[in-house]
């Protein structure tokens, strides 16, 4: 082991750390039901780990950094594991150890007792989940790869059913387990299908094979559908909406801004780092599917009325804008313009990133929001800036960042897109040249409806007055909370105030993935990605900018006019008596976007009747591809197995005609 | 490619309005309108022509502009408006459905024709061809607003702007047809709306409306 | 050099802020006298500050933070997107800190600042307002971004002061396409972005057509007075975002001295005057659509800024 420490020093301590973690996790199950030494003792120290995991990844991104290389002594006789650090790896492990380290001090104050599974299971199962995730990232061979997915989906799954007791949840559960493993079927598939005939699982070996053009495209098409349906493509989104709002918070945090990015990960790692070069189709597909998956997870967003469910679909937009971006990059690479590939790339780690930090404090935020009022519906909550101070602010971030608001990190990457569509004319090919600009048109309508998803969010659970009654007696985080969203919450704010720090950073990878990247500009303080006087931004300058113009125009008022302010009740418009219940609903403040987009939804309504004596009001709004993919598919499958179940007659003596029939057929085949 | 000099802008521009008038007659939903966005189209295509007869010196593109402009502008919107006046559907408003989706349509057409006409652009030696793909554009445009339409009256205005679409196209790309062949198309058009006039009476005499749905109904089954 | 930049920034600033409601004022004046109405007098806006902000403020009971810290956000969003549009001249400091797609994200958070005040209180007008904001905005965020796009492929950047100087750097007049496709699409959307007739009727008292009056009904005194400062301000950068990207004459770009100054200030008044009286009777001569009309208007203007990016691309020009 000694040798192993000096040849690769920083692999070294990556894997201790994720040594660390299953210790703290099987720590809890030295006394499984004490909440105390579960959340006050283990999950701060998983958090400490988490930072560390950060700064490891951040020193293999340093420039001196060579990647590191290590052959574990563990795996099966054969096949040991491989364990390999670079750039690429390094990238996601400090997004994984520094939005973790947030997300586990939140649970810390989080978790309680007698909500499903004992809290020391739970410790165990969400840090083997943090590992797992730690060593897909750190996988060098297909087997490693693998076992660290499957392990993760395992781990998450159990994570999902933690309160199992609810049929619901159980439901959601099984379909995420199943889409895990038809996505990992995918993933196994386009491995088998890298090596080339060497049977060699390492993933030097896959780089090395040549693979005709034919196979190429079947690998590219089997890892696309099998990251695809871990990280929500459309069609195969279906179980994110329905996975992520049945988990605790912290967990749902996790899935949303951790494990999706395991996915994008690994598209990166086959499409950009295994795969040589491909034909510019595939780069087209992969734009088209991220632009469809965006628009079409943003449109469901702004109708869901369950705020988990609303933040499930707005992940699945993000997921979108993530895997438009490798298309771009895909497509630049195809045509060999490596510079504006990088740039692509650059905008689709940023925004990874980016997603890891906002998401999670949302739902993290969500998450104190149901424990302080036990709703989850957005029709039940309003006006928690009033009770909750701490989680509006916090929260309030997050939403203006998710919206691709300046100068919050969000509208960081979403530039770098922008700017990267206004490069594609450059694309040396007649027809491209003219779609791919238009994709520009759909990110900036995906990122408008963003902005209205987060005021619906924001507005309905933050603002106004209370739905309920019952929430007046809503409380504020814990300090664990709150310490929590605020680290995650000041990502947002630096990587927003400091962009051209994330351009630098996302430049190590696409150096080792493209060969090329993307310079900051002239200046330390601007961020010039193209071009210097083409185009520039600068958060900090701008954050400078909106505070004095905010400060001076608060003072000079203050200054001139003083302040006489008096409270009294409301005015609208001297209407004699309100209810909270006039307030918009969250069906009322998506009625719009349901009302123009009526085509993509399949619709439920049921609307009283003028003499309705009790009038009820109902409306239930079903995805389309559920009813026009998934039901056929599962009918099918139903048919086929009824038929199959006439070989379970039921006769003892029928089953040992089948083991017998199956020993002949074998025999024969043998001999 | 050379610069483009000022007159090929100023084509390129007119060609623009073309594809503009093409979308505004899309979401148009009164007929009286229609047919002025008709009188612009021949306006346009009048202004097109006189330039390219000037800047390509071929003076039968003179007599094709007068005719254009005596067809197009004058006869032909007289001829629709005074069958409006007599059919009595001055103010009336057809119901469009989805305005928005027929204009992404459009717009997914427009990708179509320009991708289509890309290829010949780039090989232009006459910076002329390069409006091809706005009147291949135009052209399609026309068909799909003759789809859209329920009404006898608007498909008819829909079949004369992709009349114009194609008499652009011709003068654009190869100055205009042989004199022949534009003197009987602008008979065939001029003979043609006397046609559908008639016809125009016998559909409403029929059904007391110009709604083509209506014909459904003479379908055996 | 750096120092007399910075000042002609804080005074583009300072002009534009003093500007506005003259502007608005100005339309205010032509519309009355287009519908035969006795004129309100040009001062009219300044007036209506003064006596705002001398009024007490009332404030509902359960206000939070956020609605009365939204004003300023709002106002101080306006002022520095005053600050990166190149109204008098290009040599601006702060046009570096944000590029135009950072104005298109300036005058979002101004819509998202302005769209959570309103739903603060919990009034059934302030979020139907918000509501509906948000709608035309999201329509309106995109068709802004196209037209941009437009200019920035016309002028490789996306920096407002380049565009200006690649614009008034051709020596002969060049007519652009696509440039008249993204021209139609850009009235449009300051139709609409600036609450102005045929989406939103400005001087309405019918509460349950309003979209921008619904949101700011509970305001009053001194914050009533920023939010329709602000407005004026949006009006009036919107009028100077259209007069960078298709008339640009006048706007001072080599160095900045006095003379060149004060002669963009003539050719920015009288730019406005014009675009003014245009608006005007736009407004005069239309009537306001349904609700659920906008879309169709709004995905129109969408359309033609995505035909002209075509055009453009199809034609290189």
């Amino acid at each position: 082991m000694n040798e192993l420490a000096t040849a690769a020093p920083t692999a070294v301590v990556v894997l201790g750390l994720v040594g660390a973690w299953l210790l703290v996790g099987g720590l809890g199950l030295l006394r499984p039901n004490a909440v105390g030494w579960v959340a006050r003792v283990l999950f701060p120290l998983g958090a400490l780990i988490g930072l560390g995991v950060a700064a490891a990844g951040v020193a293999a991104l340093l420039p001196a950094f060579a990647p590191q290389r290590l052959v574990l002594p563990l795996g099966l006789p054969d096949l040991p594991f491989h364990v390999r650090l670079d750039a690429l790896s390094g990238f996601f492990l400090a997004l994984l150890g520094s939005a973790g380290a947030g997300i586990s001090i939140f649970s810390a104050g989080y978790f309680r007792a007698g909500e499903g599974t004992a809290p020391g299971l739970l410790c165990l199962q969400y840090h083997v989940f943090l590992a797992s995730m730690a060593m897909v990232m750190l996988a060098d061979d297909a087997y490693l790869f693998m076992v660290a997915w499957e392990t993760m989906a395992l781990s998450s799954y159990f994570l999902v059913t933690t309160q199992h007791r609810l049929p619901e949840i159980r439901r959601a559960g099984f379909l995420y387990l199943l889409m895990a493993h038809v996505g990992a079927l995918g993933i196994l598939l386009c491995f088998g299908v890298l090596h080339g005939g060497s049977w060699e699982m390492t993933f030097d070996a896959m780089r090395a094979s040549t693979l005709a053009p034919f196979w190429m495209s079947v690998a590219f098409l089997l890892a696309l559908f099998g990251f695809g349906t871990k990280a929500g493509l459309v069609p195969l989104h279906v179980w994110l909406p329905e996975a992520h709002p049945a988990a605790p918070s912290p967990v749902s945090a996790m899935m949303s801004g951790l494990m999706l990015k395991t996915a994008v990960y690994g598209l990166l790692r086959v499409s950009l780092d295994m795969l040589p070069g491909g034909p510019w189709w595939w780069g087209l597909l992969t734009l088209a599917l991220g632009l469809g998956t965006a628009l079409y997870g943003v449109i469901f967003a702004t109708v869901q009325t369950d705020m988990k469910r609303l933040l499930a679909y707005s992940s699945i937009e993000n997921i979108g804008l993530i895997v438009a971006g490798i298309g771009l990059a895909l497509v630049f690479r195809s045509f060999e313009l490596r510079v504006l590939a990088a740039l692509a790339l650059t905008a689709v780690l940023i925004h990874a990133f980016n997603h890891a930090l906002f998401k999670s404090l949302l739902f993290l935020a969500t998450g104190s929001v149901m424990h302080a009022t036990g709703e989850r519906s957005l029709g039940k909550l309003g006006g928690l800036i009033r009770r909750m101070p701490w989680v509006a602010a916090f929260a309030l971030i997050g939403s203006l960042a998710i919206a691709g608001l300046p100068p919050l990190n969000g509208f960081v990457s979403e530039w770098l897109l922008l700017q990267t569509f206004l490069q594609t004319p450059r694309i040396p090919h007649a027809f491209l040249n003219m779609i791919v600009p238009l994709g520009a048109a759909v990110i900036s309508l995906a990122a408008a409806l963003a902005g209205y998803v987060m005021v619906k969010f924001y507005g309905v659970i933050f603002l106004g007055k209370h739905r309920e009654s019952s929430l007046a007696a809503a409380r504020d985080a814990s300090w664990l909370e709150r310490i929590g969203l605020a680290w995650l919450a000041l990502g947002c704010v630096l990587v927003g105030a400091f962009p051209q720090v994330a351009l630098d950073v996302a430049g190590r990878v696409t150096q080792a993935l493209v060969g090329a990247t993307v310079q900051r500009g002239p200046s330390p303080w601007w961020m010039a990605p193209v071009a210097a006087n083409q185009a520039s931004y600068s958060g900090l300058w701008y954050w400078v900018g909106l505070l004095l113009a905010t400060g001076a125009t608060y003072l000079l008022v203050r200054a001139f006019y003083r302040g006489r302010t008096r409270r009294t009740a409301q005015w609208d418009c001297g209407y004699p008596w309100q209810t909270p219940r006039m307030q918009d609903s969250a069906e009322g403040f998506g009625q719009p976007i349901r009302h123009l987009f009526g085509p993509v939804f399949k619709i439920e309504r049921e609307v009283p009747l003028p003499t309705d004596a009790a009038p009820k009001y109902r409306i239930q709004i079903e995805d389309r591809f559920w009813a026009a993919c998934y039901q056929p598919l599962g009918r099918l499958l139903q048919r086929i197995t009824e038929r199959m179940a006439v070989l379970q007659g039921g006769r003892l003596a029928v089953y040992l005609l089948y083991s017998f029939l199956t020993l002949i057929f074998l025999l024969v085949c043998v001999l | 490619m050379p610069a483009p000099t000022f007159a090929t802008q100023v084509l390129q521009t007119l060609a623009g309005a073309l594809l503009l008038i093409s979308f505004a007659m899309l979401a148009e939903r009164r007929s009286r309108r229609l047919v002025t966005l008709l009188i612009w189209q021949g306006v346009v295509l009048v202004t097109s022509t006189l330039l390219v007869a000037v800047t390509a010196q071929q003076p039968h593109l003179f007599f094709s502009a007068a005719l254009t402009l005596a067809l197009k502008v004058g006869v032909l919107p007289w001829i629709l408006l005074r069958l409006m006046r007599r059919l009595g559907i001055e103010r009336d408003n057809e119901p469009l459905v989805n305005v928005p989706t027929l204009m992404l349509v459009g717009l997914g057409l427009v990708v179509f024709a320009f991708g289509l006409a890309q290829p010949i652009t780039a090989l232009a030696t006459t910076v002329i061809r390069q409006t091809l793909g706005i009147a291949l554009a135009v052209i399609l445009l026309a068909l799909l607003m003759i789809l859209a339409r329920r009404k006898a009256f608007t498909q008819v205005i829909g079949f004369l702007a992709l009349e114009n679409g194609l008499f652009f196209a011709a003068t654009t790309t190869t100055y205009g047809m042989p004199m022949v062949v534009e003197l009987g198309i602008a008979l065939d058009v001029l003979v043609g709306v006397f046609i559908f006039g008639v016809f125009f009476f016998h559909i409403r005499e029929q059904f007391d409306s110009l709604d083509l749905h209506h014909l459904e109904t003479l379908k055996e089954d | 050099m750096t120092a007399t930049v910075y000042f002609w920034q804080i005074g583009a600033c300072a002009c534009a802020i003093a500007l506005a409601p003259l502007f608005a004022g100005w339309v205010a004046q032509c519309r009355a006298i287009l519908q035969n109405r006795s004129a309100p007098p040009l001062w009219q806006p300044y007036r209506m500050l003064r006596k705002l902000f001398r009024k007490e403020a009332t404030l509902a009971e359960d206000a939070s933070w956020l609605f009365r810290g939204a004003p300023y956000v709002v106002f101080a969003a306006m002022v520095l997107a005053a600050a990166i549009i190149p109204s008098l001249t290009t040599q601006l400091p702060a046009a570096r800190v944000a590029d135009a797609i950072a104005l298109v994200g300036l005058f979002a958070t101004a819509r998202v600042f302005m769209a959570l005040a309103a739903m603060d209180i919990g009034t059934a007008f302030g979020s139907l307002g918000a509501r509906r904001e948000m709608m035309i905005g999201f329509l309106t965020e995109p068709a802004l971004l196209m037209v941009l796009f437009n200019a920035f492929l016309m002028a490789g950047t996306t920096a407002l002061p380049a565009i200006v100087q690649n614009t008034l750097a051709q020596s002969h007049l060049v007519l652009h396409p696509s440039l008249a496709f993204a021209a139609v699409a850009f009235v449009m959307v300051l139709l609409a972005e600036n609450a102005r007739l045929p989406i939103d009727n400005p001087s309405t008292h019918l509460e349950l057509t309003m979209i921008h009056e619904a949101m700011v009904l509970e305001y009053s005194a001194r914050h009533l007075a920023l939010i329709e400062w602000a407005s004026w301000l949006k009006l009036f950068n919107y009028a100077c975002i259209g007069f960078t990207l298709f008339a640009p004459w006048g706007i001072a770009t080599h160095g900045v001295s006095a003379g060149g100054i004060a002669l963009a200030v003539l050719a920015l008044v009288a730019k406005l005057a014009l675009a003014g009286a245009a608006l005007a009777l736009f407004e005069t001569g239309s009537a306001k659509l349904r609700l659920f009309r906008a879309p169709e208007f709004l995905t129109m203007a969408f359309l033609l800024a995505v035909l002209g990016l075509l055009v453009h691309l199809l034609l290189k020009a």
